[in-house]
């Protein structure tokens, strides 16, 4: 039998990164983007943050202690400051310039993939280590640390309160996104412009800025996700393509999800769970090749749960209308 | 645009172009890629500190350098130009097919199981036949589950299409435990080594096969996109499905019979990739080319022969970057930062083909 008190915050753990780029792309796709480049700004997030304190790290040097607001500060304002940017290239190019978004989206991607791995291993090259990895272990300290009598409560704490803050800000970013969406008349201006941009902009609402807050906001929030994977999830140690392909499972969640970030929590929660099952899955040493077959099941689940929204119909769960075109004022 | 200001016109005004001149949209393109190389050389200089033209030079030699190079360069670009003719009838009616990875996966699977499972029993020959048969079959079934799904319940076909590469690199993995050699090693190795059964026959060279395989099929697509009932169809469902339906064609029939066209194709890549390439299948073996040729589909304006340009213009600085990499000790992902760059600036000069920008006259504003 699975070992619940061991599985559940590993499945957290692995949900997290897919709730922040889950939330991100919620934001994005309300707004009519459709942005397939979130796995390469996760890149960027995550790799943006290793540079900031790999050089913080390396300017306090080896034998000082570090400032903990500083080794958390650098890493996640670069953080920040990488995946903006990456949303306002998407934005310029998909809203100034109309260009296609699935297109724009899979060079977003290229790019990002492609300066995750470079700058990764750049550093790799310049700490000189034996392996192939970045480990920046004291700046990581500070990201997991969590409440210090979380170990005293037994599985109640190792369940809910053994996680690092940023574990609990994404979901607090989630909660947030779902009220913003739902209750306040941003959100209403924001689901406007994603069902009907014309209809939006005749109401007066500024689709093209509504457009470029959400996506740039929306990759901020992915990018975090990609910070949480490295600094927490994996203590610090970065090394290529270590990611993987979570930033596509994070917008499959979407649809999961029905658009709606709270649903998102629990949703990345079990997708993560889902992610790393093979690991706790009895095949017996001469069927090592059952795993591989294992880890298809989060791929299978997400197509179909896909197919299954799709059948049901149900006007409530559809995407966004306008979802993936760009909008021109003049075009009928 | 201030408040005080009595004149309300905006002080850039965009409209719609009627079709441009095809010589000015070429050069519009060519001026994008033009200062798309000279901010790829910015970027390269900062990180190589080497002077720009030497730089170019490097990205030339990586491409064609030697005669060897050339051809594999050659043999590179037929592939992805395989992948990206597949795509592009799916594109051409709005089918956003993603899995191109997927679908040369599982054709690459059937092809080595074909060559593991039956390669010594029967005659090489009838077993090239099988691999041709079962690789396309399997690149089209991998199609058609997606379209399937579209056509039926209207499921969004880039996530699904995205999950079905996934599920194939899965089938991939597990089939190379099955199979590895030696036990425990984690990959299959050259299939049939000895025997060299199931290798697809050599024309002159090794690289003119997928060559020439990739010719034929940008003419035929070329053809079948252009002259064909089931072109034209392609096309009137891809720039309006309301107009195919008052028309009378049976658009689902169409998206699915499209789709296996597409898979089919994808299957052709994974065979000559494993067959007559590679002689293994690892995860790995598309390399996400499977994505690289939405992209270029989409360069390309969906255009079989201008396909050509595309895809070589993507392998060239795939390549050449390559080189630049090890040249200058850099890591390979370099080549992505500049394929990037260089995507960013067409998809972005695409704006300047389709509208038209005017800025506000002067006079009316010294009023």
């Amino acid at each position: 039998m699975i070992d619940l008190v061991t599985f559940i915050p590993r499945a957290i753990g692995q949900g997290i990164p897919l709730l922040y780029g889950c939330t991100g792309e919620i934001l994005t796709e309300k707004s009519g983007n459709l942005n397939l480049g979130i796995p390469g700004v996760m890149y960027v997030g995550a790799i943006s943050g290793v540079i900031g304190s790999f050089l913080y790290e390396n300017s306090v040097g080896a034998g000082n202690p570090l400032n903990g607001f500083l080794a958390i500060m650098i890493p996640m304002v670069c953080s920040l400051i990488g995946s903006l940017i990456m949303g306002l290239i998407y934005c310029f190019l998909t809203v100034t310039l109309r260009a296609n978004q699935n297109v724009t989206g899979l060079a977003m991607t290229t790019f990002g993939v492609g300066f995750g791995n470079f700058f990764g291993g750049s550093l790799i090259k310049l700490s000189g280590a034996d392996v192939p990895s970045v480990a920046l272990t004291r700046t990581s300290n500070f990201f997991s640390v969590s409440l210090p009598f979380a170990k005293n409560l037994g599985w109640f704490g190792k369940i809910f309160l053994s996680y690092g803050f940023l574990a609990y800000l994404g979901i607090v970013v989630a909660l947030i996104a779902g009220y913003m969406l739902k209750h306040t008349r941003v959100g209403l201006h924001l689901r406007a412009v994603g069902e009907g941009p014309s209809t939006a902009d005749a109401a007066g609402i500024s689709v093209s800025k509504y457009k470029y807050v959400a996506t740039c906001i929306g990759c901020m929030i992915a990018g975090l996700g990609g910070l949480y994977y490295v600094m927490d999830y994996a203590c610090g140690v970065w090394s290529n393509d270590a990611f993987g392909d979570r930033g596509w499972l994070a917008i499959a969640l979407v649809i999961f999800t029905i658009w709606s970030p709270n649903i998102a929590i629990f949703a990345s929660i079990l997708f993560g769970g889902l992610y790393i099952v093979y690991l706790y899955i009895p095949s017996g040493i001469d069927h090592m090749e059952l795993k591989e077959l294992y880890k298809m099941i989060p791929y299978v689940v997400t197509l179909v749960v896909l197919v299954i929204t799709s059948m049901r119909d149900k006007k409530e769960n559809q995407p966004p209308a306008s979802l993936g075109l760009s909008y021109f004022r003049e075009e009928r | 645009m201030s408040k005080n200001n009595t004149n309300n016109e905006p002080l850039i005004h965009i409209s719609k172009r009627d079709v441009l001149p095809w010589h000015k949209a070429w050069g519009v393109r060519a001026l994008a890629i033009l200062a798309a190389l000279v901010v790829c050389a910015i970027v390269s200089v900062a990180l190589t500190g080497d002077n720009p033209i030497s730089i170019y030079k490097t990205i030339f030699v990586g491409a064609f350098g030697t005669a060897r190079k050339t051809w594999v360069t050659l043999q590179s670009v037929s592939i992805l130009l395989i992948i990206s003719l597949a795509l592009t009838p799916a594109y051409k009616m709005r089918f956003w097919n993603i899995g191109g990875e997927g679908q040369v996966l599982v054709g690459a699977l059937a092809t080595a199981a074909c060559m593991i499972v039956i390669g010594d029993k029967v005659p090489n020959g009838v077993l090239i036949l099988i691999m041709v048969v079962s690789s396309i079959g399997a690149g089209a079934v991998w199609g058609l589950i997606p379209a399937i799904f579209k056509a039926k319940w209207n499921t969004n076909e880039t996530l699904a299409t995205l999950m079905m590469n996934y599920i194939a690199t899965q089938l991939v993995a597990y089939y190379t435990v099955v199979w590895e050699v030696p036990k425990g090693s984690g990959k299959i190795g050259i299939i049939n080594q000895q025997t060299n059964a199931g290798w697809l026959p050599q024309l002159g060279n090794k690289y003119l096969l997928s060559i020439v395989v990739a010719l034929i099929i940008t003419v035929a697509l070329y053809i079948y996109l252009k002259y064909s009932k089931h072109g034209y169809e392609v096309t009137v469902v891809g720039e309006s499905e309301r107009t195919a339906q008052y028309v009378g064609m049976k658009v689902n029939k169409i998206i699915i019979r499209t789709m296996l066209l597409s898979g089919a194709l994808c299957g052709v890549a994974g065979l000559l990739l494993v067959g007559g390439i590679n002689h293994t299948v690892t995860t790995t073996i598309a390399n996400g080319q499977g994505f690289t040729a939405v992209m270029v589909s989409w360069l390309a304006k969906f255009n079989p022969i201008t396909m050509i340009f595309t895809s070589f213009l993507i392998i060239f600085l795939e390549r050449g970057a390559g080189e630049i990499s090890t040249v200058f000790g850099l890591n390979h992902s370099f080549s992505d930062i500049l394929t990037g760059i260089i995507l960013f600036f067409i998809i972005g000069c695409e704006f300047f083909i389709s509208y038209k920008v005017s800025f506000r006259k002067k006079e009316k504003e010294a009023k």
